[in-house]
């Protein structure tokens, strides 16, 4: 059954809502106004205030109150309006969240789960409009999940909520709207990368909201008699290596596609264990489009011009076949 | 205008075949750079050379077959430019090779800088298939060498392979017999022949290597090089080169070393300046050199100077060797195996190691008499290992 992204973050909550009365979502308009991205919307009405909680805009307070809900036996969802608000809440994710297990000795788990949305292109300007997932992949202690496709949007959150330490998932904002088909059983794994496209002559990696640019430029690859391999991080930490390593293994030519900024990026680190692993397979230096190093601009075109877009992923394969 | 042409690479060359240049047009040249590979008979080699300047033109492409004395390419001296240069009437005269430069030197991009672009892929697949990678032409981005061209080059190689093994063969072995014949038909040869005792270089030998590790260790065979290289100090006469009639003694002793191929035939690369080097430099150059005439990687300056040569056929089990000698040289040492015998010293029959030393030499250019006394100064040389 065909659905918008929107609505498959929508599904999973309210279908884990259901399930087990520990779980509840907390975050800045979840409830009357229905969230920020409205999926959430009548929520309140179905569960009740005690389960959607309207916070106040202080996302060191209720990340926090979200882990204290965690130590203390729930299975709490908390909605961040955007990964930039989230560097408010880093002490309490990176510091709190992430330590508690090891730092207990064990004793104690944070079963968290953390959504947020991330990314640019709605014109919504350099303080809602970053892809900072990056910050979060660095962190030992959490599991980080970037939902691509209506499948994952609706399959992830359920296997989250079962993870006994904390889990982030990126929303990428221009993907609410995307329509596809969630799997039969709405279920997914959270730990592999996926195989979108097949291809011998180079792979493509991306994640989030770079997936649907990537196949659109494997598609007009396609047209030119280049089979470009499509592969979905999914798992932004641990990074599913396998899969791009048996890819390169086959293509020998590698690029990253990757909305956050190149320095220091999951596109570099991808990169790096590109170099350190398969070095010998690598029959050209791999490539990567990223984001221009500039605040993410309000201007239409400059906010376009400072993304990865399909034209670049085209460009960049094929500057590195030498066409 | 300098020109640069094809060296002779030893007596039996005539022509050489050009398989790759490793400069380009506007290339910074220096002395003793490597600059060309060209296929002898024997071996394909890589060609030095010996001026300075900038390369203004390639007159050869590779695959040509050319003779020796041709010219390759032209350079620049310092302060000329392509406006004022002088002309050679080689250039001239010769408009199908100006054709060919023309269209090799339209303007490259800056790829030539540095090492060359191949691809971690293309190297490992080059060493699977054994490819000689430095021979493959890149098609990638920058003239990168791919995978692919490395997958085509090994198409292609294996194709014409067993036919080039073959060739190779014949022709090392019609250059050996050309030259050798030249020698017998030349070249008067007198023989001579001495015994060595060898047990101070023995025990010497055994002495300086019992603090080596076994990679460092030293051979009899570079004790004997450096023997032969001081010996001709005093005996110039058999140090150099009969040409046009008469003899030109060499300043300095590059000791050609006879090194056999494992697929049949010989080189005998020059060790340069041996008189003037350690032994354990020696060592290391020895090595280095049978590993490069095996591998097929010599220079031109190796093949086309040595001024003596010395065989070891001694590592082979014979107890003497009379050599043919190398023309245009006028001088062969050769020295056998060694081998306890009976020996009489201060009235005493003892067990001695000897090894048979032995000289061919050019009788247009020396004596028997002097031939005895280079061989007896060698002798004496051997007795004094801690001098060498």
């Amino acid at each position: 059954m065909k659905m918008t992204y929107r609505e498959a973050v929508r599904q999973a909550m309210h279908e884990a809502l259901v399930a087990d009365p520990r779980v509840f979502l907390m975050g800045e308009d979840v409830g009357k106004y229905g969230g920020s991205y409205a999926c959430s919307l009548g929520f309140l009405e179905e569960f009740g205030p005690e389960r959607i909680r309207d916070t106040p805009l202080s996302e060191l307070g209720f990340v926090g109150a979200g882990i204290g809900a965690a130590l203390g036996g729930l299975r709490p969802i908390v909605e961040v309006m955007t990964v930039n608000f989230s560097l408010l809440a880093l002490d309490q994710i990176v510091n709190t969240a992430a330590t508690l297990r090891h730092m207990s000795g064990g004793q104690f788990s944070v079963p968290l789960v953390v959504r947020m949305a991330t990314g640019a292109g709605r014109q919504l300007a350099a303080q809602h409009s970053h892809s900072l997932e990056n910050w979060y992949a660095h962190i030992p202690g959490i599991k980080v999940l970037a939902p691509a496709t209506v499948a994952d949007a609706r399959g992830m959150l359920a296997p989250a909520l079962a993870d006994p330490d904390p889990v982030i998932i990126f929303e990428h904002a221009q993907l609410y709207n995307l329509e596809g088909e969630p799997a039969e059983d709405g279920h997914c794994d959270i730990a592999t990368a996926a195989l979108h496209r097949e291809g011998a002559d180079v792979s493509l990696v991306t994640y989030g909201g770079s997936l649907p640019k990537t196949l659109a430029a494997a598609g007009q690859l396609a047209a030119e008699g280049i089979a470009a391999e499509v592969i979905d991080l999914r798992v932004l930490r641990p990074l599913d290596m396998a899969t791009i390593f048996h890819s390169v293994r086959k293509t020998h030519k590698a690029v990253v596609v990757d909305e956050g900024w190149k320095s220091g990026s999951l596109a570099a680190e991808v990169l790096a264990r590109l170099a350190e692993e398969c070095f010998y397979e690598l029959d050209a230096p791999p490539a990567r489009v990223c984001s221009a190093e500039v605040p993410i601009p309000y201007a239409r075109h400059l906010e376009e011009a400072a993304l990865p877009q399909p034209a670049r992923i085209v460009a960049a394969v094929r500057r590195m076949l030498g066409k | 205008m300098i020109e640069f042409k094809l060296p002779s690479l030893g007596a039996d060359m005539d022509e050489g075949k050009l398989l790759e240049w490793k400069i380009r047009p506007g290339d910074r040249v220096s002395k003793g750079q490597v600059v060309a590979v060209v296929d002898t008979s024997k071996a394909a080699v890589d060609v030095e050379i010996w001026s300075e300047g900038t390369v203004f033109e390639l007159l050869v492409e590779s695959g040509e077959t050319i003779p020796v004395g041709t010219p390759m390419a032209t350079l620049l001296e310092a302060g000329e430019t392509p406006q004022n240069a002088r002309h050679s009437p080689h250039t001239a005269a010769a408009p199908q090779a100006s054709v060919a430069a023309a269209a090799s030197s339209t303007p490259e991009p800056a790829a030539g800088v540095g090492r060359r672009r191949i691809s971690p892929a293309a190297r490992k697949r080059a060493e699977e298939l054994g490819v000689d990678i430095e021979t493959v032409d890149g098609s990638g981005p920058d003239g990168a060498v791919t995978l692919a061209d490395v997958e085509q080059a090994a198409g292609a190689s294996r194709a014409a392979a067993p036919q080039a093994a073959i060739d190779r063969q014949a022709e090392m072995r019609r250059a050996i017999a050309a030259a050798m014949s030249r020698s017998k038909r030349e070249i008067p040869h007198y023989y001579l022949a001495e015994p060595v005792p060898m047990r101070r270089a023995t025990a010497w030998l055994a002495q300086a290597n019992a603090g080596r590790p076994i990679a460092a260790r030293l051979l009899m065979a570079v004790v004997q090089l450096k023997a032969v290289a001081l010996a001709l100090k005093t005996f110039p006469e058999m140090n150099g080169f009969f040409r046009d009639g008469a003899f030109q003694p060499a300043a300095a002793a590059h000791v050609g070393v006879a090194i056999s191929l494992r697929q049949g035939g010989l080189v005998a690369p020059a060790i340069h300046d041996v008189g003037e080097k350690s032994l354990e430099q020696l060592m290391t150059e020895l090595a280095d050199l049978v590993k490069r005439a095996r591998a097929g990687t010599l220079r031109s300056s190796e093949l086309a100077d040595p001024t003596i040569t010395v065989t070891n056929l001694g590592e082979q089990g014979v107890a003497t060797v009379y050599g043919v000698i190398y023309p245009p040289q006028v001088a062969l040492v050769g020295f056998g195996r060694i081998i306890d015998q009976p020996w009489v010293e201060d009235g005493a029959l003892g067990v001695m190691p000897i090894v048979t030393t032995s000289l061919a030499a050019d009788h247009r250019v020396s004596d028997g008499h002097r031939g005895a006394r280079f061989l007896a100064e060698l002798r004496e040389l051997l007795q004094q290992p801690e001098k060498l």
